[in-house]
């Protein structure tokens, strides 16, 4: 094979030579030959990109020094530095979860759930049937929940009792602050549409 | 280029016509136009490619054209001096200066590099004092050098900053303190240091001559009232581009003022808006009749999207690369744009939304797919090569591309150059480094030697995936119109190298990392690098004694180079560039002239 021959001859082997593995894996082994000298510009770079950029947590988590599953090496792919430090404020925030609390009348303690682990109301609902033992009915804009003592409510921004279902999901993701299942006569108060 | 040395700059211009009758034995002279005749109709040359070539015709037009010429573009500042510069061009009002190495970009130049502003504005303030308009790409500029800027020429009125360095919003106070005839403004992507939004207030109460302000990529919250009480003063005001902390209902309130806007950057996209306000925003859109060109975006809630739907007709450059949208979301915003001519976006659209760009999107010309997640190894994320299949099927008209993506096939990029022959600029992006076609698992030689093949008119590439020496021989041999080339972890010997320095006869900028050419190939383009503004080379296998011979061989190019830490002999970094200002004298101690 070409490869093997080139091999002898060329000094940069790793990053030309032809593997029938699958991109992305040895790729510790891969980039040693090439990078080992790149990597040591990384560290005073990543040092002085964190100075630079002090409200963004996300550094370290760049930082070739870190225990990453993969090296990366320096400047690539080529993004510029100004668009990869957005996208990585965007990693950090996607990746530190959307926890809210949630309440069950009668309960004796709260739980918590990742709302960001939801595609949208079916499945969330499905969750909290199950963390809490209990169903939670059919949703209709005129009834609310029909078919059961619970209705699922939470606490928007401004600190009101709203039912869980009315708005598009991502408006309910950004303005949900806390989850409260509601039971029995109350539940059926805010069920039910004036 | 041997001729302009030839050429005296001090040679006085005589207006008095009377001298060539008088002389008429000068026959050395071809035009036999009085110098105004000449002067007026060289005034009409705007590019600096076409004045360039008349300066080189003889020593009266020579001398026409550097009294003529208003605006100078210098591609690379270490290539001539200030004193140089002035020295010629008597009259410049606009000026463009590039300075770092475009690979310091993506942090292969240490800081502290060079490509220092202030020397030139101590010189233009001296011999340009009525200088309107500043153009700088990686420069290093500091905050009293914008406060210089701004106190040195009364009549400033554009100042534009991309990809710079050193200074911070204290500068651009300065700026909008004194300049009074200010017209634009706009600041892109630096590495500054973002004190506080404070600069904007600093604007006067009576300033109103603002045409176009780009504060997009600055973090830093400015003070609403102020930026609605500029916008509503500054009539003229064609191109408006907010940073984040811009909400939904400020930008509706900056619209209503602002109807006349022609180019649009909005803030965050993201907050909740009663459903009244929703409408007034599509409203204001809707009256913004002149608007063309949209960008910004910023986290961009797909339940606010159809606001923009009313402005989306007349659209010609949509810029969504800080949009994280879903395939399914982008798919519905685009289907309102078929006027677009220029798209940028995030590969978080998928295949799928590259494929509503193909049916949407018949007169697009450029697209830019930008990686949501460049460092994360996960394939399944991202584009492949169906999707720029499907663009290029429904976009006959492409000629610019970039594309990052995961995956590519040879017999892809060869269908989609048949489809878009015209392509002027391809920049291909395959992620992982040295990447094979996934499906044969061949090398990616065929792809780009469909690319030079087919497209005659290239004058960008920008190559990667696992690449031999048979890439860089199709190059050499096809593209005749490459004035631009970027390559990284490719080739497989000095060869490859060897042959695009032989061909390419219009080559002008070679950047290359982490490739297996060494001196051979360097000093194979011994008679090339005079015709060319520069040669980067970093991690390849290039050595100090290489590089002494290229700098004794060739006098009036500066070799430049930055060792390797551990071995002395290795180079880590060379820059080779012609420059008729001899070596530069502010150069930092890891970097080494020879």
């Amino acid at each position: 094979m070409e490869s093997i021959v080139a091999h002898e001859n060329d000094l940069n082997l790793k990053a030309t030579e032809l593997r029938l593995g699958l991109p992305g894996t040895d790729e510790s082994e891969k980039e040693s030959a090439s990078c080992t000298k790149n990597n040591k510009r990384s560290l005073p770079e990543c040092a002085e990109e964190s100075a630079k950029n002090d409200d963004l947590d996300a550094q370290h988590g760049d930082c070739e020094a870190a225990p990453a599953a993969k090296a990366q090496i320096v400047g690539w792919p080529p993004v510029r530095s100004y668009r990869k430090n957005s996208l990585q404020q965007k990693k950090a925030e996607a990746e530190t979860g959307f926890y809210v609390k949630v309440s069950m009348d009668g309960a004796p303690y709260l739980r918590k759930i990742d709302l960001k682990v939801y595609k949208g109301y079916p499945e969330l609902l499905k969750a909290l049937e199950y963390m809490f033992k209990l169903t939670i009915g059919e949703y209709s804009e005129r009834e609310g929940y029909r078919g059961s003592e619970y209705a699922p409510a939470y606490e928007d921004k401004d600190g009101d009792l709203m039912l869980v279902g009315d708005v598009p999901w991502e408006m309910f993701m950004s303005s949900c602050k806390k989850l409260r299942i509601m039971k029995g006569s109350e539940a059926r108060g805010l069920g039910c549409g004036v | 280029m041997n001729q302009l040395w030839k050429m005296d700059p001090n040679i006085k211009k005589t207006k008095n016509s009377a001298d060539s009758a008088n002389y008429p034995e000068a026959i050395q002279s071809p035009s036999q136009f009085p110098d105004e005749v000449l002067e007026k109709v060289l005034s009409m040359l705007h590019s600096h490619k076409d004045r360039s070539s008349v300066s080189l015709v003889c020593k009266d037009w020579y001398n026409a054209e550097r009294w003529s010429r208003t605006k100078i573009f210098i591609g690379n500042c270490y290539s001539v001096s200030p004193e140089i510069v002035a020295r010629r061009f008597p009259r410049i009002k606009s000026v463009t200066l590039k300075g770092k190495p475009r690979f310091s970009d993506f942090n292969l130049v240490p800081q502290n590099w060079g490509a220092n502003i202030h020397d030139w504005l101590v010189m233009f303030a001296k011999v340009y004092p009525l200088l309107e308009e500043l153009r700088l790409k990686r420069m290093t500029v500091s905050d009293e050098s914008l406060e210089f800027l701004a106190m040195s020429f009364p009549g400033f009125k554009a100042l534009s900053l991309l990809s710079c360095d050193g200074f911070s919003t204290d500068g651009l106070k300065s700026i909008a303190t004194h300049c009074k005839k200010l017209t634009e403004l706009d600041i892109q992507e630096n590495g500054i240091d973002d004190v506080s939004g404070s600069w904007l207030s600093a604007f006067p109460d009576n300033f109103t001559s603002l045409e176009i302000l780009n504060f997009a990529s600055l973090n830093s919250e400015v003070s609403f009232d102020a930026l609605e009480r500029l916008v509503s003063r500054c009539k003229s005001l064609k191109v408006l581009k907010v940073n984040k902390g811009i909400g939904l209902d400020q930008l509706q309130r900056l619209l209503v003022r602002a109807p006349q806007l022609m180019e649009l950057g909005t803030g965050s996209f993201q907050q909740e808006l009663m459903f009244r306000h929703c409408m007034e925003l599509e409203n204001a859109f809707r009256n913004c009749k002149n608007l063309q060109i949209l960008a910004g975006l910023w986290d961009a809630s797909y339940v606010y999207l159809h606001v923009l739907y009313p402005a989306c007709s007349s659209l010609t450059f949509l810029n969504l690369s800080y949009a994280t949208l879903r395939s399914d979301e982008f798919t519905k915003l685009i289907a309102h744009c078929p006027n677009l001519r220029c798209l940028w976006v995030l590969d978080t659209v998928e295949d799928k939304g590259l494929e509503a760009v193909g049916s949407c999107c018949p007169l697009l010309e450029e697209i830019r797919v930008f990686p949501a997640h460049p460092f994360d190894q996960d394939i399944n994320h991202g584009v492949t090569e169906s999707g720029f299949l499907a663009v290029s099927h429904g976009c006959r008209k492409l000629h610019y591309v970039l594309y990052f993506c995961q995956q590519m096939t040879n017999a892809a990029v060869a269908t989609i150059v048949q489809n878009c022959p015209d392509f002027t600029h391809f920049r291909l992006c395959i992620m992982n480094p040295g990447q094979p076609d996934y499906l044969t698992d061949e090398p990616m030689d065929e792809a780009f030697g469909a690319v030079v093949k087919t497209c005659t008119k290239l004058q960008r590439l920008a190559v990667s995936g696992l690449l031999t020496d048979l890439t860089f021989e199709y190059i050499g041999k096809y593209a005749k119109n490459l004035e631009t080339l970027s390559v990284a972890f490719a080739g497989r010997s000095d060869w490859g190298m060897q042959c695009v320095l032989g061909g390419c006869p219009k080559l002008r900028k070679l950047e290359i990392r982490d490739c297996p050419f060494g001196n051979a190939a360097l000093l194979s383009g011994l008679k090339k690098y005079e015709s060319m503004r520069s040669l980067w080379m970093s991690a390849c296998n290039v050595t100090m004694n290489g590089c002494r011979l290229l700098a004794k061989e060739m006098p009036r190019l500066n070799v430049e180079v930055m060792k390797d830490e551990e071995d002395d002999s290795h180079v880590d970094k060379v820059y080779v560039y012609r420059s008729v200002a001899g070596p530069r004298r502010d150069a930092p101690p890891f970097v080494l002239t020879l």
